[in-house]
């Protein structure tokens, strides 16, 4: 494969897509500086500040309200300030691959809280450690007001142990299933009895809950603490295991490979489970470029509009139809389905929400309208008749208008059809994009066909 | 011999069944006869529904003990028999259970209990047992042995914007429509339509790009059939205005417009009560139980309830004990709640739970929910079980 086909696929993955700015600065350079480059853009660790400080509910007063519809009303729209502003930042800011594996994070330590604040606390958590030490962000994440909350350890006391955080830190976060028993959970459970947070959002080790007695913890036992049971999950070799294979199907391909799973895993345990080592790796091996791994993989719904958003500079008149789209399309941050997060891969697509999803690329960009450059049978005609219409509801609900001025000037003089098409699919182009390609009268139309296509919703 | 049976044998003698179906619209005709269209309407409670304070075991004073402040006091209950009773948010279904429409399994489960969400909800979707990990459903696997007389994904119809793991097999998948119209509008886009005409006599790759174009064209020819079929029905009945309401007012569309569907699968979530859980299960009580009872009473109204069996069920119950913020964690066997106007034995199907007799703090299976799909399979959907769920179970009687 040739560096610049290699860099689009670096670019795909390890961010959101390789827009044709980026083509004018990376095409003249080898693989491997454009993987330094990568890491350069997201050495710096800018967080994500939407939401100012803490709305407490405990300052409505019992019985009012009017204050306790105003502090409702407020919660909201933090919650959409700050949804907004981190597409906004994904579709903006330079360290895509801090951004990309910020997503990651969000995902593996998925997490649903009331509160705005507390989830901008552990968005900023995973950022901060997106490409650092794994300990260090588990930590972290483990004595976030967020996921004490979310997990009930804020009840776990005691005189009566709540299991669901020690049970969640083992399935999700570290070992994965079929490695602890139900009685490492009550165990553990206990080891983690008192840590919770107080009103400004801190974490406390509450002493006075907290079990001091023996454990007896994957076959060892002892007096142990949280932390302790932390270290003990990380000494086992199954958690680099079980991250490198959820990273190996976020970044690689949805089946796993024992052989590149377990060569990563080794780098990552080896480093004490430092990120940026692990995905050095990955960028630096040559299975990463195969064929195989090329242009299969399915978008998550914000891979889609934070691809489109960056490649094409879409501007949002009314923010919030962002997380309608989310919404629609099945993935609204900062709300997983569950504990265990987005599933991914083929779950993203069923018959409704694809229809949704090829849409959606022509309504961001194109109030709706697919400019149609095949021969149109009388149905057709009947359909691209009310295109007119169409296009005044779709602008009306979507409010977007996209950059096709500064799209178009970005493209390099000399671009031909098909090296435009190229960059805009992943996928390897067959008979009948080339087609498309061919008959298209002008590159606005032709882009609004092939940003139409299943091809698009791969990269 | 029966009609149905002498229109089977001769469909099979001639060998219709090798043509495409929508070749042979008199087949295609005579197979519904075949089946009479019975329908069967999974409701998905997401989360654990906590069983013990949904069909509440009064008669007994373990319960009474170790849910000293959750526990549904005596004079609230709607009582059933001397045992058992409705949670007070269940009021509409009362009306359904004396009509004979509504059957209670208790103690559902299988052995070996996970007490994950997504491992047991896997397990419960796919029809696995503890330590087996399947990719296809059980729904899935019926139309994949189903699919030589219904080769359709709307045989099988989620009422969601996305589709649920049971529905989905080797072969064939079910189709998730939230909106019939807006589904078949989406389709009609002219660069789609070429899209599809373009890929469906093409081979196509079993790799992720192959997987986009076969769904884009079975979701094409399924959203054209939906709406043409349901389009002209107009609902009369009234539905409580509900997410979940909706939902079932779709399904009932559906099924009194005589969609050729098999299946339906309908989701309410919220039941994962680990604190204040009086409060939080109580309201999506009140929506399951208004809901359903809008249902059934529609398709008795318009004739259709003896052909529909509806199956409730969560991917486990809760422990019995009830923990310190008022809720309680995850268990194990729960209650299978079914609603019909066919039933072989309604009311309480078996004994209430056995609350004396714990593993663990949780109560012990007596059931296997496999055999609670064993039944329906083939009491209901006329396939023969152990090619769905690999082995044979036990039947049960309650259709």
């Amino acid at each position: 494969m040739s560096d610049i086909n290699k860099i689009k696929h670096l670019y795909a993955r390890a961010g959101f897509g390789l827009g044709f700015a980026d083509l004018k600065q990376v095409q003249n350079l080898t693989i491997g500086q454009a993987i330094d480059r990568v890491f350069q853009a997201s050495a710096a660790v800018k967080p994500l500040t939407p939401i100012a400080s803490y709305l407490d509910s405990n300052n409505v007063a019992k019985g009012d309200k009017m204050a306790k519809q105003q502090f409702l009303q407020e919660e909201r729209q933090q919650q959409v300030q700050l949804n907004v502003g981190w597409i906004e930042k994904m579709s903006t800011d330079d360290s895509q691959l801090r951004e990309k594996m910020t997503l990651f994070w969000h995902n593996h330590f998925a997490c649903r809280t009331r509160s705005p604040w507390y989830s901008q606390q552990l968005n900023n958590i995973h950022r901060a450690n997106a490409l650092g030490d794994f300990k260090v962000m588990l930590t972290q994440v483990s004595q976030s007001p967020a996921m004490l909350q979310f997990l009930n350890n804020q009840l776990n006391k005691k005189d009566h142990p709540n299991e669901n955080f020690a049970r969640e830190l083992m399935e999700l976060f570290t070992v994965g299933r079929g490695n602890y028993t139900e009685q490492d959970v009550k165990e553990s459970a206990r080891a983690f009895t008192g840590w919770g947070y107080n009103n400004l959002g801190n974490f406390v080790a509450r002493d006075g809950i907290h079990d001091t007695g023996q454990k007896t913890f994957l076959g060892k036992t002892g007096n142990f603490t949280g932390d302790d049971i932390i270290t003990m999950l990380l000494e086992r070799k199954e958690t680099a295991q079980f991250i490198c294979t959820k990273l190996y199907k976020y970044l690689v391909n949805e089946k796993p490979n024992a052989a590149n799973i377990n060569a990563m895993a080794d780098v990552f345990y080896t480093s004490n489970y430092n990120i940026q080592k692990v995905l050095s790796f990955v960028f630096k091996s040559d299975w990463f470029y195969n064929d195989s791994n090329t242009g299969n993989l399915i978008k998550a719904p914000v891979d889609l509009i934070v691809g489109l958003n960056r490649q094409f500079y879409v501007k949002y008149n009314n923010p919030s139809v962002l997380m309608q789209f989310e919404r629609t399309l099945g993935q609204v941050l900062f709300n997983p389905p569950n504990v265990a997060g987005w599933p991914g891969g083929q779950n993203w697509i069923d018959s409704s929400l694809l229809m949704y999803r090829l849409k959606t690329p022509s309504i961001l960009l194109n109030n709706g309208i697919i400019d149609f450059s095949g021969k149109p049978d009388p149905e057709d005609e009947v359909f691209l008749a009310g295109n007119a219409k169409r296009s005044t509801t779709a602008s009306a609900q979507a409010q977007t208008v996209a950059g096709w001025d500064k799209f178009l000037a970005d493209i390099p003089a000399g671009t031909s059809k098909t090296q435009i098409a190229q960059t805009l699919l992943s996928p390897k182009l067959n008979t009948y994009v080339m087609a498309v390609v061919n008959r298209a009268n002008d590159v606005k139309g032709m882009v609004s066909e092939l940003v139409s296509t299943p091809e698009y919703q791969l990269y | 011999m029966k009609r149905r049976d002498f229109l089977r044998n001769s469909t099979l003698a001639s060998g219709a069944f090798l043509i495409p179906s929508f070749l042979k619209p008199l087949e295609a005709l005579a197979s519904g006869q075949l089946t009479g269209y019975k329908n069967l309407v999974v409701i998905q409670l997401s989360g654990g529904n906590d069983g013990l304070n949904t069909i509440v075991p009064y008669g007994n004073d373990i319960y009474y003990q170790k849910r000293n402040t959750i526990a549904i006091k005596q004079p609230e209950i709607i009582k059933l028999n001397d045992m058992q009773g409705l949670n007070p948010n269940l009021s509409a279904l009362k009306e359904i259970y004396d009509q004979g429409w509504m059957s209670i399994i208790n103690s559902v489960g299988y052995p070996n209990p996970d007490r994950s969400h997504f491992r047991s909800m896997d397990i419960w979707q796919t029809g696995s047992d503890a330590n087996q990990f399947l990719t296809t459903g059980w729904i899935g696997r019926y139309l994949d042995a189903n699919c030589t007389v219904n080769k359709d994904p709307y045989t099988a119809i989620e009422v969601d914007d996305n589709l649920s793991l049971a529905m989905k097999g080797i072969k064939m998948k079910g189709i998730a429509v939230e909106s019939p119209a807006k589904l078949y509008q989406a389709t009609r886009e002219p660069f789609f339509k070429e899209l599809v005409n373009e890929h469906s006599n093409a081979n196509l790759s079993e790799d992720n790009l192959g997987y986009l174009y076969k769904t884009m064209i079975e979701t094409s020819s399924s959203a054209s059939y939906i709406q043409q079929t349901s389009k002209t029905y107009t609902t009369t009945a009234e539905y409580p205005n509900t997410a979940f309401g909706k939902h079932l007012k779709g399904v009932a569309k559906f099924i009194n417009s005589g969609l050729k569907t098999r299946v339906y699968y309908v989701s309410l979530s919220g039941f994962d009560t680990h604190a204040s859980q009086l409060n939080l299960q109580g309201s999506q009580l009140k929506v399951y139980g208004d809901g359903i009872a809008a249902f059934v009473k529609d398709l008795k109204q318009t004739g259709k309830l003896d052909d529909t069996l509806v199956m409730t069920f969560s991917e486990f119950g809760r422990r019995v004990e009830q923990n310190a913020s008022n809720g309680t964690d995850h268990g194990t066997a729960n209650n299978v709640m079914l609603f019909g106007g066919k039933l072989n034995k309604a009311g309480i199907y078996n004994n209430a739970p056995d609350l004396s007799q714990l593993d663990n703090g949780d109560l012990k299976y007596e059931i296997d929910f496999r055999s609670v799909y064993a039944t329906l399979l083939d009491k209901w959907l006329d396939v023969n079980n152990s090619s769905v769920l690999n082995r044979n179970f036990a039947k049960l009687n309650f259709v």
